[in-house]
């Protein structure tokens, strides 16, 4: 098989497995809160969330009706052999994916209404980056739904309010979300750069394993204490005010300008969907576990 | 808090009897709407129209699909939970009065004015569990019709489903002016000010 058939297979495949079959380490935190749950509608909201996401992994058919909008984080080896053509071969994978996973058509054009495919101006988004000396292509695919997304936020806060007001802003987006994005939430927080650097970086924490910690130790404090502060506001599983509200905060800090402080918050529901894989320029491929 | 299995259509009866918190489980028809869905069916309703489907005393479930169809025609169900039913909120209070469902279904709470017409109306709001969407589609027996697909795409149109011991839903609205979803807002904020202290904020 030719390398740009093998990348599109490996995109679709990507696609498949990230609607269909949740990260271990996600899978593995919600069934941790599903055997510590005390109370009943806990429990049951709970049990709800595990038996579905078994039933779609044993099926092949997507958890969630909302199959999002596809992004693809991809990192890219300078000497891999094709860089250019890679937009093309992820539009079509995306297409296919619709069809055959399928995915619900989740891109709609401003003026002519849902494009059907999943394809739209600018829809595929691609995050590229460059690696030097590398001849490896990395693709993960992110697919993310619209009730998660709508709770996002970006606070654009002033660096006199420091940490305090840092802290204030994501407890308060919390709240805001409050049931409404689906949770227990995994939390994606990009502090710094600008304000779409900002956004940008949280979207990207959320693609770590859940239970790893910024190597920065005092960020990692951060992690920690948030995610044992934010549970204690009690929204609970789907907010029904049992079991837990938050199950990771994952934060990534940029520089910033001295006059700016942004704060990004990407909220991610229980279903945090995402997939990767690498392939060499020979065509090899190695599927990554989060 | 009871266990409540409901036979659609449902009575008023049946209805009052439920209570917030309760677990509830339906069988019967079930017809999905969203946002545009609603807007139509009002429009229609305004101008004296009727819609293609009764809605009375059935359950009218917040869910935009992924369905397939098969080469001869016929529509299956691949995935099917609920959306957030906070965008509803605007109109749900005037659909509850023009078409008289009994059980709203959905996701993520509604607000006082749809707790002030359920309270009227004898209707209630039942949260099912986000995302858990093949739960749902497990639990629906049969496509019965669907309307409005051209107009409105897949997630949007008129689905009819047939549904079998369709749960479980928390009874989140009842009958009787009772809102789980805002007790539950008004602990949070209750919350937020030993939060706040914890993390050193305040």
């Amino acid at each position: 098989m030719e390398l740009p058939e093998i990348i599109e297979n490996v995109a679709i495949e990507l696609l498949k497995s990230a609607v269909t079959k949740l990260p271990d380490s996600i899978e593995n935190v919600l069934l941790k809160a599903l055997e510590e749950s005390q109370t009943a509608i806990a429990k049951t909201q709970l049990q709800a969330i595990v038996d579905n996401f078994i039933t779609a992994k044993t099926s092949v058919l997507p958890m969630c009706q909302d199959t999002g909008v596809v992004s693809f984080f991809v990192k890219v080896g300078e000497q891999f052999p094709i860089i250019a053509e890679l937009l093309d071969i992820l539009k079509n994978a995306t297409i296919k994916a619709t069809r055959d996973v399928p995915l619900r058509p989740n891109a709609v054009d401003l003026f002519n209404g849902n494009t059907g495919n999943n394809v739209a101006d600018y829809i595929p988004w691609i995050y590229w980056e460059i690696i030097p000396n590398s001849n490896v292509l990395e693709l993960v695919a992110f697919p993310k739904g619209g009730g998660s997304t709508n709770v996002s936020k970006l606070g654009l806060l002033k660096p006199g309010e420091g940490l305090k007001g840092i802290k204030r802003f994501i407890v308060d987006s919390v709240v805001d979300a409050g049931a409404k994005g689906c949770p227990p939430y995994f939390l994606g927080i990009g502090i710094g750069g600008g304000e779409d650097i900002a956004m940008n970086l949280a979207k990207k924490a959320l693609l770590r394993s859940v239970g790893s910690h910024n190597p920065n130790l005092k960020i990692a404090e951060l992690e920690k204490e948030l995610l044992k502060a934010l549970n204690e506001l009690k929204i609970g599983v789907m907010g029904l005010g049992e079991g837990p509200t938050v199950l990771s905060v994952h934060i990534e800090v940029a520089g910033r300008h001295p006059a700016s402080l942004p704060v990004g918050i990407v909220f991610s529901c229980w279903a945090d969907r995402h997939a990767g894989a690498r392939i060499d320029s020979e065509g090899n491929i190695t599927y990554l576990s989060y | 808090m009871g266990e409540f299995h409901l036979t659609i259509p449902v009575t008023e009866e049946a209805v009052r009897r439920l209570k917030v918190g309760d677990s509830l489980y339906i069988s019967g028809t079930i017809v999905t709407a969203r946002d545009e869905a609603h807007l139509k069916a009002l429009e229609l309703y305004n101008e004296g129209k009727t819609l293609p489907v009764n809605l009375e005393g059935i359950g009218v479930f917040h869910c935009g699909p992924v369905m397939k169809q098969s080469e001869t025609g016929e529509w299956t169900v691949i995935a099917a939970g609920p959306t957030t039913s906070a965008r509803m909120e605007i109109f749900e209070d005037e659909f509850i009065k023009a078409f008289h469902p009994r059980i709203i279904i959905g996701k993520g709470g509604m607000g006082s004015r749809t707790t002030k017409v359920c309270q009227e109306e004898a209707c209630v709001y039942g949260a099912f569990t986000g995302g858990a969407a093949l739960l749902a589609a497990n639990r629906i027996t049969k496509v019965k019709d669907v309307f409005w697909l051209e107009e409105l795409g897949m997630p949007e149109c008129l689905w009819v489903y047939e549904v079998k011991d369709f749960g479980p839903l928390v009874v989140a609205i009842d009958s009787h002016g009772n809102n789980l979803f805002a007790q539950v807002n008004s602990h949070v904020r209750e919350n937020v000010t030993e939060v706040y202290k914890q993390l050193n904020i305040i």
